[in-house]
């Protein structure tokens, strides 16, 4: 049976336990899923460990803002910036085990920047030349799922086999606020909470859903919804890296240990556009963004780094580098990429050939050797033609 | 051999192909102690466990989207939607997941559900649960489409679909579940007579006429070629089987020797399966046909409450008026512009 918990951080303020002054506040339940980055377990390198997370959420910010540029340029169609969920999604995917099964929507390319996806496969289908990008078995990440929501369903039947397999695996899904408002979303957890299913489901409440604030999803807090469903839920500062971290880690326990599903809303925001083919500016406040630069997470955690003496000038050097290298890495590997076969728009329709696409396809290739080759080249290899 | 009704048939079908492949899971609502409103999943929990025979809650969108994980995860759900009029909330995961997962993703994964779903009319029930939806889903890239029509066929196309690795939505004519028919239970994923899930099977071979039907009405138009005869008409009838694909090799092999094609639909007429057969025929033998194709299909309305159903769905004399238009004999429209 579900015991699920109402714990704080359901109204009020979120779980917080570094301030954006980068104060780390220590707290009762989460501090023993962050003993290693407290420094309190031998053998680990607490430094290295709090810089890799560090220098991820740096790389990241900066694969961003490539991404938005490499749109502007005209190299890529559309760009979803995730600038501001830095903490959300690399404190989350820090937390992650490699055996452990991503279902992401669109959003989460830091995710998948820090998962170890190539990067070619991080533009691939905003350049429009695939579907998607990683191979979903080779990264343990399903491909970006663009209709909202949809992907939660997925986890929770990923999780339900690995149930009925009898393994220890775990299942980890992102969605957004405006997702909370899908059939399918309430339909992964009805489920989720049937079949105690190891499903961890991760919302990030980025407070905006293209033009619509969250308020029109929720009258009240998101987190506070799961309960109902029988599954536990907490609510924690999206912007303070070492909350997601831990609580992703308390929750991916909970589904290794047969106690079925966990709930996590991330309260962060939304710092740039829906995507690039958005303009904030015609539906929220300039002054809303100036108040969430306050909370900014890299900056939040920088701070903290450097009160235990961890960052200096030297670590925020070298991310800055290895950011710019990324991006130099990434924009080439962009701008060099390319073009699919016209001919290939045929292929993996179906897992074997099938006459009537094959038909198709056929008569498409001698329509295009018709047009490369001339007017009637196409003609004597045309069966209608001959008629 | 041996007799077994309809649903016998599909039942015998899905218990071997849980039988040949351990991750062969049912989901669907009601399939589990009941057996399905229908009974086709009757004993196979009991035999199988509640985790390969799992009761779903009631949300049709809920059961294909976690069918969709199952099937990343390794396994081969075979889902019971309960009426062809409740499979609309699954709509989207359908024709936006199921349908292209495969093509997302380069064909990295593989999607070998079969979406089965008792379809027609003919049962006298009330709204939503006569519905003919094949159209919509043979409009989607990335499925494939079968429609069944007797009990041998409901025991190797079962196999044949469950053993596919494309999604198949699998309709049964639920009018035709208690018929009663011989089944080989010797052939599985080959077939009857080594016919695979994508081949049309002639019934009644002819020279005069092309009828091509399929799920209930395959039966229908084979009582039709046989009253046909005793007219002097030689009607070829056709039973489809795979929706989609279409098996054009045998359709265009049969309109070249008759010259005249009649289809056959209890779905409605705009933009059905008739409209694209007569479409595709006409332009593969233009120069073989002796007459424009003829459709015999339900209207364009909202399928009928049960007291007008009879009157909606093709029967086997609407058929044969159908052949006598093909023909260019006296029929219900003879006079009329369109019958001339």
């Amino acid at each position: 049976m579900s015991t699920y918990q109402m714990t704080a951080g359901h109204g009020g303020s979120p779980i917080q336990l570094l301030s954006p002054d980068g104060v780390r506040h220590p707290h009762e339940r989460y501090d023993r899923f962050l003993a290693d980055v407290d420094g309190n377990v031998e053998g680990v390198d607490r430094a290295a460990l709090l810089v890799s997370i560090y220098e991820d959420m740096v790389v990241a910010r900066r694969v961003d803002a490539e991404g938005t540029a490499l749109q502007r340029q005209g190299q890529l169609g559309l760009w979803p910036p995730f600038v501001g969920q830095e903490a959300a999604q690399i404190g989350s995917a820090h937390a992650i085990g490699a055996d452990d099964f991503i279902f992401p929507s669109y959003r989460e390319i830091g995710v998948a920047y820090a998962r170890g996806a190539e990067l070619p496969d991080l533009v691939r289908q905003w350049r429009g030349n695939a579907h998607s990008g990683w191979d979903p078995f080779v990264m343990n990440m399903a491909p970006s799922q663009v209709v909202i929501g949809a992907q939660t369903l997925h986890a929770v039947g990923y999780a339900m086999g690995v149930l009925f397999d009898g393994a220890e695996t775990a299942v980890v899904t992102y969605f957004g606020d405006g997702a909370t408002s899908q059939g399918d979303v309430n339909e992964s957890m009805v489920f989720a909470a049937s079949f105690q299913a190891p499903v961890v489901f991760f919302c990030q409440n980025n407070q905006w859903a293209i033009s619509e604030p969250v308020g029109i999803q929720a009258h009240v807090p998101i987190a506070r919804r799961a309960p109902g469903f029988g599954i536990s839920s907490v609510r924690i500062d999206g912007n303070d890296v070492l909350a997601c971290l831990a609580a992703t880690r308390e929750a991916l326990e909970r589904a290794r240990s047969g106690n079925g599903p966990s709930f996590i809303e991330a309260v962060t925001y939304r710092m740039g556009p829906h995507t690039t083919a958005d303009d904030p500016t015609r539906y929220r406040d300039a002054n809303e963004l100036e108040d969430w630069k306050e909370k900014d997470p890299i900056a939040r955690f920088e701070a903290y780094l450097a009160s235990i003496g961890v960052v200096d000038d030297a670590v925020r050097a070298r991310a800055a580098e290895k950011a710019d290298a990324v991006a130099a890495a990434l924009r080439e590997a962009t701008i060099h990429m390319p073009d699919p076969e016209p001919e290939s728009l045929f292929e993996h329709v179906y897992a074997g050939p099938q006459p009537v696409l094959e038909r198709q396809r056929d008569h498409f290739a001698r329509y295009r050797h018709g047009i490369e080759g001339g007017l009637g080249a196409g003609a004597e290899t045309t069966a209608e033609g001959g008629r | 051999m041996s007799e077994m009704t309809f649903a016998k048939a599909l039942n015998a079908g899905l218990r071997k192909s849980m039988e040949r492949d351990s991750k062969v899971v049912l989901m669907g609502e009601d399939i589990g102690k009941l057996g399905g409103v229908f009974r086709i999943t009757d004993g196979l929990q009991k035999d199988f466990g509640a985790h390969r025979v799992i009761d779903t809650p009631l949300a049709e969108s809920g059961i294909m989207g976690t069918a969709i994980g199952m099937a990343y995860r390794g396994y081969r759900p075979v889902i019971e939607i309960q009426f062809d009029g409740f499979v609309y909330p699954a709509f989207d995961q359908i024709v936006s997941q199921v349908a292209k997962l495969h093509f997302r993703s380069l064909g990295r994964i593989k999607v070998p559900l079969t979406i089965r779903i008792p379809f027609g009319g003919g049962i006298g029930s009330p709204e939503h649960h006569s519905e003919s939806p094949e159209a919509y889903f043979v409009h989607t890239a990335g499925l494939r489409v079968v429609a069944v029509s007797n009990p041998q066929d409901a025991y190797s196309m079962i196999q044949q679909a469950i053993a596919c690795d494309d999604p198949v939505v699998f309709f049964e004519p639920k009018r035709r579940y208690h018929d009663k028919g011989e089944v080989d239970e010797t052939a599985g994923l080959e077939g009857p007579g080594g016919l695979d899930l994508g081949a049309a099977r002639v019934l009644t071979e002819g020279t005069d006429v092309t009828l091509v039907g399929y799920g209930p009405l395959a039966k229908t138009c084979a009582d039709a070629a046989t009253a046909a005869s005793d007219e002097g008409i030689s009607v070829e009838a056709i039973d489809l089987r795979s929706l989609s694909p279409i098996d054009y090799a045998t359709l265009e092999a049969s309109v070249r020797k008759t010259g005249r094609l009649v289809i056959a639909h209890e779905a409605s007429q705009t933009a059905g399966l008739g409209a694209e057969i007569a479409a595709s025929i006409t332009e593969r033998c233009f120069y073989f046909l002796e007459h424009a194709p003829v459709r015999v299909t339900g209207f364009d309305v909202p399928y009928p409450h049960s007291k007008l159903e009879f009157f909606h769905l093709p029967d086997l004399d609407r058929i044969l008026d159908g052949v006598d238009r093909a023909m260019g004999r006296p029929n219900s429209l003879s006079g009329t512009e369109e019958g001339e």
